[in-house]
């Protein structure tokens, strides 16, 4: 088992996923300077110069061969072979990373072996980069970044959702009004955006208010859609005067429509609608009868597991 | 890729950008926009025939960023002014959704996505 400098017990979850979830490919770089096997330690040491680099790959084609450091032409310049060819210097014995390894590997190789890069090889054997523990530092920090940043959004998420606690909005829909359609389902959308609710929470509340709200401009005779906001959920319900649904378990059986062929032109009518509310609520309840519907659907604002 | 590149692609016509610098992940083929409110992915372009403002407000809910319309279908004025609202694109091409579909899977890096 390799080891990394971090306890890999009680470290936080998203250090250790990040180091997990990141692969080596993720970090290395590929934009490669390579040399053959025929070049003189002489010109290598001039293409370390130029390029700033400290170790030099040589191959054959893709294959990795060997790899000229900056030790070994130090080496050359003191005991006078610098005019000879990498092969016959070149450290062959070589330790080498796979690009679907996880950086956690890189991590531990840099701290078992005194190198400063390892090479990295694809599934085919073919040379595809060269990682540095410097590229590790720089991915980790942008990564590190981002996922702080996250989280601070998530914390203040949490407050923000209290400042809208309590507001209740009804909107009315009109029968057959596609030309409104659409407007309650966003009044709630920017509602959640303006809280700093998470995208993909904002999303699930947008289909199921969008759905309900469709739902009664094709399908009813007119109703309202009503959205409550607590700290930890929002309730959209749908209410309608009729004329009710035949059959509701149907009406929740995806694909079954009674949409006419004009609405289906509009795109509409694909028998999607009940299916998709209950497929992103938390909590949905349904009650018809001919003198009118009602649809009930929770959504957490805050779920403990992310879920998208 | 972003929305932008999308009006680099043969035959496309811009004909609103929406924000061109946004990110562009996956992308959705369909009209019916029921099964596009409740499938397509967010950060998304949707290709379709539905040349009609109810497209835009799916699309803005949905979080798609761009939608492809097909087969030349025009675009209405009202839903060319709900999109710059909504600062969501729109490219017209003259291919079907599966031509269209297939550009866009290429473009995205995904045509050998049928394998993976």
């Amino acid at each position: 088992m390799q080891e990394i400098p971090i306890n890999t017990i009680t470290s936080p979850n998203v250090i250790l996923e990040l180091i997990y979830r990141l692969k080596v490919k993720d970090v290395m770089t590929t934009d490669l300077v390579t040399a053959g096997k025929e070049t003189t330690l002489r010109q290598i040491q001039y293409i370390m110069r130029e390029k700033q680099v400290t170790g030099l790959p040589i191959v054959v084609g893709k294959r990795l061969i060997g790899i000229v450091s900056m030790d070994d032409i130090i080496q050359a310049l003191d005991k006078g072979y610098i005019e000879e060819k990498a092969q016959d210097h070149m450290t062959r014995n070589l330790i080498v990373l796979e690009d679907d390894m996880p950086i956690s590997f890189a991590i531990s190789y840099f701290d078992r072996f005194s190198y400063h890069r390892f090479p990295v090889l694809n599934k085919h054997k073919e040379l595809v980069g060269m990682i540095t523990s410097r590229d590790i530092t720089s991915t980790l920090l942008v990564e590190i970044n981002r996922e702080i940043e996250e989280l601070e959004k998530r914390t203040r998420t949490t407050s923000l959702s209290e400042e809208m606690s309590g507001e209740i909005h009804t909107y009315t829909i009109m029968k057959n009004d596609f030309e409104n359609a659409g407007y309650a389902s966003t009044e709630i959308k920017k509602r959640l955006k303006s809280a700093g609710i998470a995208p993909h929470i904002i999303r699930r509340a947008a289909i199921a208010s969008y759905e309900l709200e469709m739902n009664l401009v094709v399908h009813s005779d007119g109703g309202e859609l009503i959205a409550e906001y607590s700290p930890q959920t929002m309730q959209i319900t749908a209410r309608d005067s009729g004329p009710g649904i035949s059959d509701v378990e149907a009406a929740l059986t995806p694909g079954w429509s009674t949409a006419s062929e004009w609405i289906r032109s509009l795109g509409f009518g694909a028998g999607m609608g009940l299916p998709n509310v209950r497929s992103v609520a938390d909590d949905f309840t349904i009650e018809s009868n001919r003198n009118g519907t009602t649809v009930v659907c929770t959504i957490e604002l805050h779920p403990k597991q992310e879920e998208r | 890729m972003v929305v932008q590149d999308l009006a680099q692609l043969e035959g496309f016509t811009t004909q609103c950008m929406g924000n061109g610098s946004q990110q562009i992940q996956d992308a959705y083929t369909g009209d019916l926009l029921s099964d596009v409110m409740g499938n397509a992915p967010a950060e998304s372009v949707l290709i379709t025939i539905q040349a009609h403002k109810n497209t835009v407000a799916v699309a803005s809910l949905a979080g798609i960023r761009a939608l492809v319309i097909c087969n030349n279908r025009s675009i209405p004025s009202d839903m060319l002014q709900a999109a710059e609202d909504e600062e969501i694109a729109i490219f017209t091409t003259a291919e079907t959704q599966f031509e269209a579909s297939c550009r866009i899977a290429a473009a995205l890096g995904r045509i050998n996505a049928g394998k993976a």
